[in-house]
Formats: structure tokens, sequence, C-alpha cells
């Protein structure tokens, strides 16, 4: 299945903040989007293997492995399957060599002078060539590759939002740098495929100044360079256990200790005073924050991009999790 | 192994929990005259910026002559630190209190690193010479997006700061932010990989055709530099050959000035701050962090937790707060005291996973001290909520 409000799109690029979940986000939307029948692959290329961790399996090798099944369907029909790629720069410029170039034994040869370390770690640009082509390889086979899987949907876990450009249009910079020759025409196809309709990069914020900031930043930056802007998703959205009125009421002051104490004597609680203080310091704390986060809020529904909302999981994210989020994207249309 | 521990079954989360073990006494750290450089690491968003900040700004309060080297402030922070514009130069924050009596002051620069790169290059060599390598295709885009070069950038500067306050007297702690890496521990490698590459045969290879003597050319190396010329083009490997020339003089500068760095982080008066939040994959990415800087004997003065979530107050647990709501909600289904009750029980279980989190962490390193600093309703983007944070550091808590 494809995603409802992105039905064009083949490659979901996920990106965010440090520390705003976009791991947790790439991995539920790959869920979301593995409907019956069908194969979705999810890729991670900063090396943490996070993804392991998340579906609780082996590390993962720089080989596409079945992790999950997807989210089932509301009529209970089985999901469809999620497999998992890590890919680190070294194993894609020697398969890159391989494929490309038929160069088994002068890749090896690379790799003992230090040409291989050199292009994926001081080369500039280079790494990340590797890393989208690699991607790129995964949307863009078909079924006349017979030996390997065809995808329905490719999510890539993508660096931080202050890079995001630079990682997707760095190929600019390394097809300037590399005037001709194969690593240009590789780099061009990459370019072409990111920049095209079959591409949207989704960008995970939180209420909070500084994330929202750069993901208008980062959105800015984007279209700047033409690339596609997916949506945004707000994540870790803490529990509103207040509504406007009580929210409203609590800033006027206009919850009583008398109308507390005596709501906690009714519902089997000590109504002491120290409790009725510290329910009414709490909901203080909880109105600021509220409305700091209401005013990010609509910072973000001015960004004119369609936008997705998941709660803060109290209990941290365990795989169960990730398919409760799964089912949230699914049902507002990222997925 | 350890001493015995508390029972970790306690259901009661209150105030005197905020740190289970070892506390980190943070003015303690600034006020000691032989620390001279702290360095606050850790994953990206756990608020690194904000901490070394604070922590600057606090310990020039407290008479120190301080200067921090921010990487990438949230621009209103910048701006009211008096730093948007990326100079390269340490600039007088206005508003700084307190210390002024005490001989106190307070410095930001924010890093530009490819300025950075070329003031090396510049000191290092030539100005013929140095326009040359500036100028190189290759070298602009090295210095400007090599995944390293931001680390490397950042301990260059430090060193650079670090030998003229030596010399001048400016400065007598430099607070350093480091880049939010991709990988934690890239600024502690950023110096030794680049060495390890310019001593590389990789390096003797590019030289080789410049250099004339076909006695280089093995076998494995034609089909080397076949291969690069193929793969990336002609062009490119010639603008790499003539960088590398150019640069060949300068890599014993730099193999120097980064071992120097390196020694610099390893002695005495230099501090390491770990930065986390109470999640778990900055705590993981702390716990890298702390390895790592013990096996490379870095002198590691603890553990921040930032943006922990405010301790609940009173004694009711979760679960007794959740069937009082419950129980409310029965007569008046819109029952504000139920609203919350029920914001009591997530904030009580939020703090008892965090306080689980921390616990894991200590176990795995009781050595570490530690301080807590509790989450601000609000962002921080002046000079009060800095001075509020840094309070906070020190375990102050507002009464």
């Amino acid at each position: 299945m494809s995603s409802r409000d992105f039905p064009q799109v083949r490659l979901h690029i996920v990106t965010g903040k440090g520390g705003t979940g976009k791991s947790t986000v790439a991995a539920s939307l790959a869920l979301g989007l593995a409907a019956a029948g069908t194969n979705v692959l999810l890729c991670e290329v900063e090396g943490r293997q996070g993804i392991a961790r998340m579906f609780d399996v082996e590390p993962l090798p720089y080989a596409e492995r079945r992790v999950a099944t997807g989210l089932p369907e509301t009529d209970g029909q089985r999901g469809g399957v999620v497999h998992a790629l890590h890919i680190d720069p070294e194993s894609a410029l020697l398969e890159y060599l391989s494929m490309y170039y038929k160069l088994g034994r002068a890749g090896r040869a690379l790799d003992r002078f230090g040409v291989v370390e050199f292009a994926t770690t001081i080369a500039p640009g280079v790494r990340d060539v590797l890393l989208t082509g690699k991607v790129y390889e995964a949307t863009k086979r078909n079924s006349r590759n017979k030996k390997a899987i065809t995808y329905d949907a490719v999510v890539l876990d993508a660096p931080p939002t202050g890079r995001i450009a630079q990682f997707l249009g760095v190929n600019h910079e390394l097809a300037g740098l590399a005037r001709m020759g194969p690593i240009k025409t590789q780099a061009d196809s990459v370019t072409t495929l990111f920049h095209s309709r079959r591409t949207a990069v989704h960008l995970v914020t939180v209420l909070e100044e500084m994330p929202v900031q750069e993901t208008t930043d980062g959105i800015a930056q984007l279209r700047e360079h033409g690339l596609p802007v997916g949506g945004v998703v707000v994540n870790q959205v803490r529990p509103r256990d207040l509504d406007d009125d009580d929210l409203a009421a609590v800033r006027a002051g206009a919850v009583t200790k008398r109308q507390i104490a005596s709501d906690l004597t009714r519902s089997g609680l000590d109504g002491k005073a120290e409790m009725v203080t510290g329910l009414l310091t709490e909901a203080r704390d909880h109105a600021e924050r509220r409305a700091l986060e209401d005013a990010q809020r609509a910072l973000v529904d001015a960004l004119d991009v369609p936008t997705y909302e998941l709660p803060l999981l109290v209990g941290g994210v365990d795989l169960g999790a990730l398919y409760e989020l799964a089912g949230m994207l699914r049902d507002q249309g990222l997925a | 192994m350890t001493t015995p521990r508390r029972s970790r079954t306690r259901s009661r989360v209150g105030p005197q929990s905020l740190t289970g073990g070892r506390t980190l006494d943070v003015d303690r750290l600034l006020d000691d005259p032989r620390t001279g450089i702290i360095v606050c690491c850790g994953s990206g968003g756990v608020g690194k910026t904000t901490t070394s900040a604070a922590l600057a700004l606090r310990a020039a309060e407290r008479g120190r002559k301080v200067v921090v080297l921010t990487i990438d402030p949230a621009r209103r922070l910048a701006q009211s630190m008096g730093i948007e514009v990326l100079d390269n130069t340490p600039r007088p924050v206005a508003g700084v209190g307190g210390g002024a009596g005490r001989g106190g002051s307070l410095d930001a620069m924010m890093l530009d690193m490819k300025r950075t790169f070329d003031e090396v290059v510049e000191s290092q060599a030539s100005p013929e010479k140095a326009r040359q390598i500036l100028d190189n295709p290759f070298y602009v885009a090295l210095s400007s997006s090599f995944a390293g070069t931001q680390e490397y950038m950042a301990m260059e500067k430090l060193g650079q700061i670090h030998a003229d306050a030596q010399r001048d007297g400016t400065y007598d702690l430099i607070v350093v932010d480091t880049p939010p890496s991709r990988s934690a521990l890239d600024f502690l490698d950023a110096p030794e990989r680049l060495s390890s590459f310019l001593d590389g045969r990789f390096i003797k290879l590019l030289l080789a055709p410049a250099k004339g003597p076909a006695r280089m050319m093995t076998a494995g190396f034609g089909i080397v530099t076949n291969t690069l010329a193929k793969v990336l083009g002609a062009q490119v490997l010639r603008d790499m050959q003539t960088f590398v020339a150019a640069f060949d003089t300068l890599f014993g500068g730099f193999r120097q000035r980064a071992q120097k760095t390196f020694e610099l982080l390893q002695a005495d008066g230099t501090a390491f701050l770990v930065v986390a939040a109470p999640e778990p994959d900055a705590l993981r990415e702390a716990a890298y962090f702390v390895e790592r800087l013990s096996e490379d004997e870095m002198p590691l003065a603890g553990l921040v937790v930032n943006r922990a979530s405010p301790q609940p107050i009173g004694d009711v647990t979760a679960e007794g707060a959740m069937a009082a709501a419950q129980r409310l909600r029965k007569d008046d289904a819109d029952s504000r005291t139920a609203g919350l009750l029920r914001l009591h029980a997530d904030r009580v279980r939020m703090v008892e996973r965090e306080t689980l989190l921390r616990q894991r962490f200590e176990a795995a390193h009781p050595q570490v001290p530690t301080a807590v600093v509790p989450a601000l309703a609000g962002d921080v983007h002046d000079l009060a909520g800095l001075r509020q944070v840094g309070a906070l550091l020190a375990g102050e808590r507002p009464t």
C-alpha cells in the first residue's frame, strides 16, 4: 500500500533534530506502509544499529533482512513484510565497485591502500553519495532484477535536519567537483530521484522552540534546493489530561483548593493540604508548558505542510509501541 | 561487586531521590582554579549548548575569566550573548553580573569551521602556497563538508584559544561545546583519523606521480590509480593530487597540533562533562562516552542529566491517582480534579521511568558523579534563563 497522503511517493525520507525521535517515526512509518502483500524497506545510514535495537534483532549486516510483519489491516488481514538494511559506506563502496566496474580484485587493492577509508571518511561528499546511492538502488530496483526483492516503499532514517539538505543535495557539490566521469553520472541519477515526485522528505519535531525553528529552517532549505517536502510529524505530544476550559480555569486561578480537597476526599484519597497544593502547582506548570506548546503548534501549522501527531509514550518505545504509532500514522494518512 | 544499593522497588519518589549516587558538585568544579577547560559532550538534542553557556555564565559570575566556545546555538540565545555574527573571535557578553566585582568576565564565540581551517592553513604556509591551497576545489569541499572537519576544528580552536590565554592571561577557564556528531565519539577520533590518513599509503600514492619516480608504481598502485581515475574522473584525481602536493609540507604541523590538543584534553586542568537526557538512547550514548573517555584516559568530571521531569508533589502513586480519577469521573464525566489527578499520574510515571533509567546507568558506572537538571517549562534564550539553568546545575532548587 502506498501512503494515503503521498500516493506517488516510493521513497520516504525521515529527518528531524536530534532527540525528536526520527528513528522511531521512520520505523513506525515502515510498519504502517507495509500493508498486506507488500514489501517495505527501512534503511539506516548513521551506523547506530538503531533498527536492530528497536526491532530487537541481531545487529544488521550490509544485507536486507526481514525484521517484522507490517501493521495488520483493519479487517484483520496480515500486514506485509518490513525488511531492514544498515548501509555503511565501506560496504557500499565495495559493492558499487564490483557492481559497476567488476572490480573484485581492485576493490580489495583499494582497501589495502587505504583508499576505501579515504573515500568513506575524508573525501568530501563521497560518503553521502555512497549512502544515498544505495538507497537509490533499492528504490529504483524493478522486476528485471530477478535475485533482489522489489520494494513498494523505502523508508530512510536520514541524518538530522541540520545536515539533510547537504546529505541529499551534496551530489551537486560533488557533481561540481567531479565534472565528468561515472561518479557524476551516478550522482545525477540520484539527484533526479530525490527531486522527483517519487520522493518526500518528512520532518519530525517536538513542540519546543529549537526543534520547531530547525524544522522551519529545514523546510526552507529543502525548498530552496528543490527537494520535495512531505509532512511534519509532531512527535512526543504530551498527554492532554486537561482540556482548554480546564487550562483557562487553571490560568485564571479559578480552580479552588476547597473544590479539589472535597473531590479528593470524595474519591477516597486524603485531601490534605500538601496534595491539594501539589496538584495545583502541577496543573499550573502544565498550563504554562501547554501555552508554549500551543504557540509552537501554531508555528507548525503556519508552515503549510500536512502535519501528523504522535503522543509521548510514557512507558518508552518498544516493538509494541511502534505498531501503536504505525496505526496512528495510518489513521492520519501518512502511512 | 559494588556497595549494597538501596532497594529499587521503592514506590515513593521524592526529592531526596533526585540523585541516587554521587552528586556532581558543579560549583566546586567551576571554582577550582585548576579547572582550565570544561568540555561538554553528548549526543544531539540533549542541551549541550545551553549547558555549556550556563556553566560559563555561572563561572564568570563566580569570578572566573571565562570564554565559551559554542558550535551552533539557537538563534535567540546567540543574539542574547551577542555572538550571532560568525567572526571566529571571542566577544564580550554584556550583562554578566555578580562576579564583576571579583574580576569575573565572560566572552563567547561561535565556531566558524571553514574559517578556522583557513586560518590554520594561513598560519602554516607561505602566502602563495596558502592561496594555492585555499583555492583548490578539493580543499574547498574538504574544509566545508567533510564529516569530521567540524569536530577537528572545534578542537583546533580550543588549542588556539588555550595557547593565547596562556600567553596573554586573557582567560582562566575555557568552556567548549562539542558538535552534534553523527557518532558521539567523532570529535575524539577526528585528530587521530586525520593524522593516520596523512601518514597513510594513500597519500604517498597520490604524491607518487607528482614526485615522479616510477619505482613506486607497483602493480597494486597502478590498479588503484587507474580505478580512481575511472571512478572519480581524471579531473578529480588531478585536483586531489595538486591539493595533497601543496598540503604535503603542512601535514607535519597538523599532526603535531592534533597531538598537542589531544594531550591538552588529557591534562589535569581539563574536565569532561557528559551531557544526556533521561532517555534510553541519550543515556546509551552517554555510556559510550564515559567508557571511551576512560579508555583514552580523559579526565571525566561527571554526567549532567538535563530535562529531568519535575518531581511530583505529594505521595500519591500513579495507580492511586488514576483510580481516584476514575471514581470521580463516574459521578462527573468532566471532573476537573480527575484531570489534575491524571496529570499527576503521568508525572509520577515519567519520573519513575527516568529514575529507573538513571539508576541503571549508575549501576553500570557507579564512579560517575551526576547532576540532574529539572526541565524548565520554557526554552532558554537569555542570560536570566542561563542563570537559572546554572543554579539548577549547581543543585540549587527553587524554594
